[in-house]
């Protein structure tokens, strides 16, 4: 038997036997006609749909978001030796673990307390202690980074008073660190459970480590799921010489080497360099709108000086990197100037496919705002733009950029919006290319509009997280995934013409 | 009673895994793990199970939505299936099962669709009722094909005391149509299950009785327990009709609102799922007299045995055509295992998975000459296991609820060639470099179920245990 010839699902359902067994299981479905579904088709791709689409109020239809949980324990695993601890019901982690896997293809520890019935009635304590007495002993974290479900939220499990309570009967160490977060599902998104977490690590951790300050500084990627982007920013800091603790680092916890081990623990921030991050001499946050709550903490409570920049395009890259040299006193070096300009050389040589390209996005804010100014600089033009879980300042924040030039004229940014409200904008008015996850290649069947995958979470493609979206070279890949879409899709379009250039 | 050296071997190796537990958990885990016996006569041989899991140990658990929501309400595909509550549980179970169906998303079918609420703070303070009754409007509005609307409610749901029950009457009432709420929050019971019998009771409630079928044959049978994971169930379905037999509802890979309305029709119920659907047969057996068999069609001794179990239950015309069916299909079985049985003649097995796989894949294994030397079910129960030890051989490690720890040790000690899992597990053991099939979702592929699904599983297995990548890694000396 020839191994080749096996048709799995990709190609046996078309065969006649199948579509006719699909043609006849229709007797018992008690399907709509034909042409009845064909006008409601046609009707969801009318203004009148589009009106009556954007007046709901109580359903999210393909929203952009996930909740809080899985931003606090993606956040907890970038710490060295840390298992995230989830005070609550079980699925939720293992719903956390599956998502995470699924876009990073890689193993993900964390636990939860298997709360059930009882401790819906009674209270959660009991699940704590046994839970932290269990995790401590099997999986021996050197830090337990604690958060909740919304279940232990809405029954109102106080996770100080349980920690204490663990350490008083000596289930867990009294030294052990336990850094806990409040995280409700019903509140916010990821990013909020990542700000939520990361200020609790932070507060827990340097309490007390004040001291002579360091010439190093902090980096936070917040909730940044391009390992790649990680690797970036440690490279351009070992390029200009600057000593810099990245709080959070999941770059080899989501991305371990295959050496036949599998390591429950691999990488992190390292503790040591996490408790001494209160003395650094500033902190860069590379996104504002997942760690409002722990920049407004560093800058309070450590009173350290903190500067967001969002290091995608050119000129925010550049910004970043002059900031990077002001406060460290450090010269650009002649390597990281050639970058730039290979990176502006690439955005030059592709520039005609992308000048006036109309493009879609959807995602989260910090990243939107990051596509939008790198959009720009080639001359494309951010029509639609998305986003889920929005908030006041970043709308105002994006409208800024899209009016600091001509191309962002027919920008509108629509916040809370999903992605069931951007199929109807991409039919009522037409875009050349869209930006979002996995999820949004429903819009590209739907539609036909490209997709260029970028944002999370990434399920159908692999590999992309290990490819820097910032800094230099994170315009060349940028410029690599948009333009080299475009040329695929002209391709597609050609196909039977003679317009199918081999150069292009 | 006398143990054998193969069942005194593998309980030293439970002893040595959990040897690291603390002692209650210790004693606790052990009930969960055992040394087969298919004879059933080693008293120390049988595991406990559906018992809730320990805290802070790292099962591979789901809750009941994900029950209620992976396998038996999200794959029916005319309905409109709300995820009521917060935003994560809809996005975390978004289309991950691979529940394949026939229509036009978004038109007359939503499989693909994640449809949510999405609880906010004020939801939790005042109720989420009256949200709900206003999101089950505009949906109506929005889809007007919906055959039907089901609310799954999620964790706070239960907690703050909402009555879903009658915002679905009411909504009912005012749409014509069924609305189906499903208190499948996910602090009920110890995993999956539960959810899946909750869900089995509101087809009872809502649908079931309630659909048209505009004939009945005596030849007319109900699919039950297949969810087409990568088609499976319409795999299994062709060789039902070219038996001769008539499926006139097919739960609920690919199933619509119409066909769970029918299945009391049928003359038998073939249940593939036993885990997540024998409630419902259970409850047309005792309501409408309809016998109901179990089957397996993974691999083609089980699906020899299973057409002809299937084919006894009806008149000889139909016992003809399946042997008939069974000569037509054997040659291209016979070429399969001739192809890959000496790729993958002695390699062992280790299974962990849900439902029904951890004992329905044995023969599929055993047919291109692999041993199945351990498996175990995340959310079995002890009918599941009485089932599973005649399929195994003496000795083989039976595992419920186990834990990464114990799946870790498990393997090092018994050094499968090829483990069977979920996705939480498949990288960790890529990482040990241990080949792995994802066996929930087939790894993006199948269909597994009947004659063209063995040459499909078959090939995956040969591609990732004989694969040349595994030979690249360099352990650490």
């Amino acid at each position: 038997m020839s191994i080749a010839a096996i048709k799995d699902h990709t190609e046996l359902f078309e065969q006649e036997d199948y579509l006719r067994q699909f043609e006849c299981k229709r007797e018992f479905e008690g399907p709509p006609t034909p042409e009845r579904v064909k006008e409601v088709m046609e009707w969801t791709k009318s203004a009148e749909y589009r009106e009556l689409n954007f007046s709901r109020q109580h359903i999210k239809i393909n929203p952009h978001k996930a909740c809080q949980p899985l931003g606090a324990i993606f956040c907890a695993s970038g710490f060295e030796g840390t298992l995230p601890f989830v005070q609550g019901a079980q699925g939720c982690v293992a719903y956390f673990r599956s998502h995470l896997s699924r876009h990073f293809k890689e193993p993900m520890a964390a636990v939860s307390t298997s709360m059930t019935e009882d401790a819906a009635v009674f209270g959660g304590l009991n699940n704590m202690l046994e839970g932290l007495e269990n995790a401590y002993k099997l999986y021996k974290p050197k830090m337990l980074a604690i958060s909740t479900t919304c279940m232990a939220e809405v029954i109102g499990d106080d996770l100080n008073a349980f920690i204490k309570t663990a350490k008083d009967k000596g289930l867990i160490p009294q030294d052990l660190p336990t850094p806990f977060a409040h995280t409700p599902s019903f509140v916010g998104s990821y990013r909020t459970g990542y700000d939520n977490m990361l200020k609790g690590i932070l507060s827990y951790m340097t309490a007390g480590k004040k001291g002579d300050p360091t010439d190093a500084i902090n980096v936070i990627m917040g909730f940044d799921t391009y390992t790649g982007n990680y690797r970036e920013i440690k490279r351009l800091m070992h390029m200009l010489g600057i000593k810099a603790t990245i709080l959070a680092d999941v770059s080899d916890v989501y991305d371990s080497p295959n050496d036949g081990e599998y390591r429950l623990y691999n990488g992190g921030t390292p503790l040591e360099a996490l408790m001494d991050s209160v003395n650094a001499k500033h902190t860069f946050v590379l996104q504002r709108y997942s760690t409002q709550k722990t920049a407004e903490f560093i800058k309070n409570e450590w009173v350290q000086d903190v500067s967001f920049y969002r290091p995608i395009g050119i000129r925010q890259t550049d910004a970043f990197i002059d900031a990077l040299c002001a406060v460290t006193r450090k010269q650009i070096p002649k390597a990281l100037e050639d970058e730039r300009g290979r990176a502006v050389d690439a955005m030059i040589d592709s520039h005609p496919y992308v000048h006036g390209k109309r493009f879609a996005l959807v995602g989260d804010p910090d990243l939107l705002l990051g596509l939008i100014s790198f959009i720009l600089e080639m001359g494309g033009e951010p029509v639609h733009i998305v986003c889920t879980h929005s908030e006041k300042p970043f709308e105002e924040e994006a409208y800024k950029i899209l009016s600091s030039s001509p191309f962002g004229a027919s920008a509108k940014i629509y916040p809370g919006k999903d992605m069931w409200h951007l199929r109807s904008l991409l039919f009522t008015e037409p875009v050349d290319l869209l930006i979002g996850n996995s999820y949004a290649k429903f819009l590209w069947r739907d539609v036909g509009v490209p997709l260029i995958r970028i944002g999370f979470p990434i399920f159908d493609r692999h590999h992309l997280h290990r490819y820097p979206i910032v800094g230099y070279q994170g315009v060349i890949n940028l410029v690599n995934w948009i333009v080299n879409t475009v040329l695929d899709e002209m391709d597609r379009k050609t196909i039977n013409s003679a317009s199918f250039d081999v150069i292009r | 009673m006398s143990t054998s050296v193969s069942i005194n071997s593998t309980q030293r190796i439970i002893k040595e895994i959990l040897e690291v537990y603390p002692e209650k958990l210790q004693k606790e885990r052990a009930k969960h793990l055992a040394p087969n016996d298919p004879s059933g006569q080693c008293s120390t041989c049988q595991v406990k199970s559906n018992i809730k899991s320990r805290p802070g140990v790292m099962t591979v658990r789901g809750c009941a939505y994900a029950g209620a929501k992976g396998v038996v309400w999200g794959p029916v595909k005319d309905q409109i299936t709300i995820s009521h509550g917060p935003i994560g549980c809809g996005q975390y179970s978004w289309w991950s099962r691979r529940n394949y169906y026939n229509g036009i998303t978004g038109i007359d079918t939503f499989g693909t669709m994640h449809i949510t609420t999405d609880f906010q703070e004020k939801d939790i303070v005042y109720g989420g009722d009256k949200g709900l009754m206003a999101a089950l409007e505009e949906l109506r509005q929005l889809f007007p094909l919906a055959k039907s609307f089901g609310i799954l409610s999620e964790c706070p749901v239960g907690l703050i005391g909402d009555d879903i029950e009658s915002v679905a009457k009411k909504a009912s009432k005012q749409f014509g149509l069924p609305v189906v709420p499903v208190r499948c929050e996910g602090f009920r019971g110890v995993s999956q299950s539960l959810g899946h019998h909750i869900a089995n009771d509101t087809i009872r409630d809502y649908i079931l009785g309630k659909g048209k079928l505009e004939k009945s044959t005596p030849y007319d049978v109900a699919l039950i327990g297949d969810y087409n994971i990568g088609g499976d169930a319409w795999s299994s379905r062709k060789i039902l009709e070219e038996m001769g037999l008539r499926v006139i509802a097919q739960w609920t890979g690919d199933a619509s609102i119409n066909e769970l309305g029918i299945a009391h029709l049928a003359k038998v119920n073939l249940i593939h799922c036993y885990r997540s659907m024998n409630y419902i047969c259970r409850h047309m057996e005792e309501q409408y007299g309809i016998p109901w068999v179990e089957f397996n069609f993974f691999g083609p001794t089980k699906i020899y045995q299973s057409i002809r179990k299937i084919a006894g239950y009806f008149d000889d015309k139909i016992k003809e055509q399946a042997e008939k069916v069974i000569a037509k299909y054997k040659p291209m079985m016979d070429r399969t295992i001739e192809t890959f049985r000496p790729r993958l003649e002695g390699k062992k097995v280790m299974l962990y998975v849900g439902g029904l796989r951890p004992r329905h894949t044995i023969g599929a294994y055993e047919d291109l000459g692999m041993e199945v030397i351990a498996t175990g079910y995340e959310f079995g129960h002890n009918d599941d296991y009485k089932r599973t030890y005649p399929e195994l051989p003496e000795g083989a490690l039976i595992m419920d609820d186990a834990t990464l720890h114990e799946l870790e040790e498990a393997t090092k000690k018994l050094r499968p060639d090829l483990v069977g899992s979920g996705i939480k597990e498949k990288y960790a053991y890529h990482k040990a470099g241990v080949p792995f099939r994802q066996m929930h979702s087939w790894d993006y592929s199948g269909p597994y179920h009947g004659f063209d699904g063995f040459p499909v599983f078959a090939r995956d297995m040969d591609i990732t245990i004989n694969s040349p990548t595994w030979g690249l890694i360099r352990r650490k000396r």
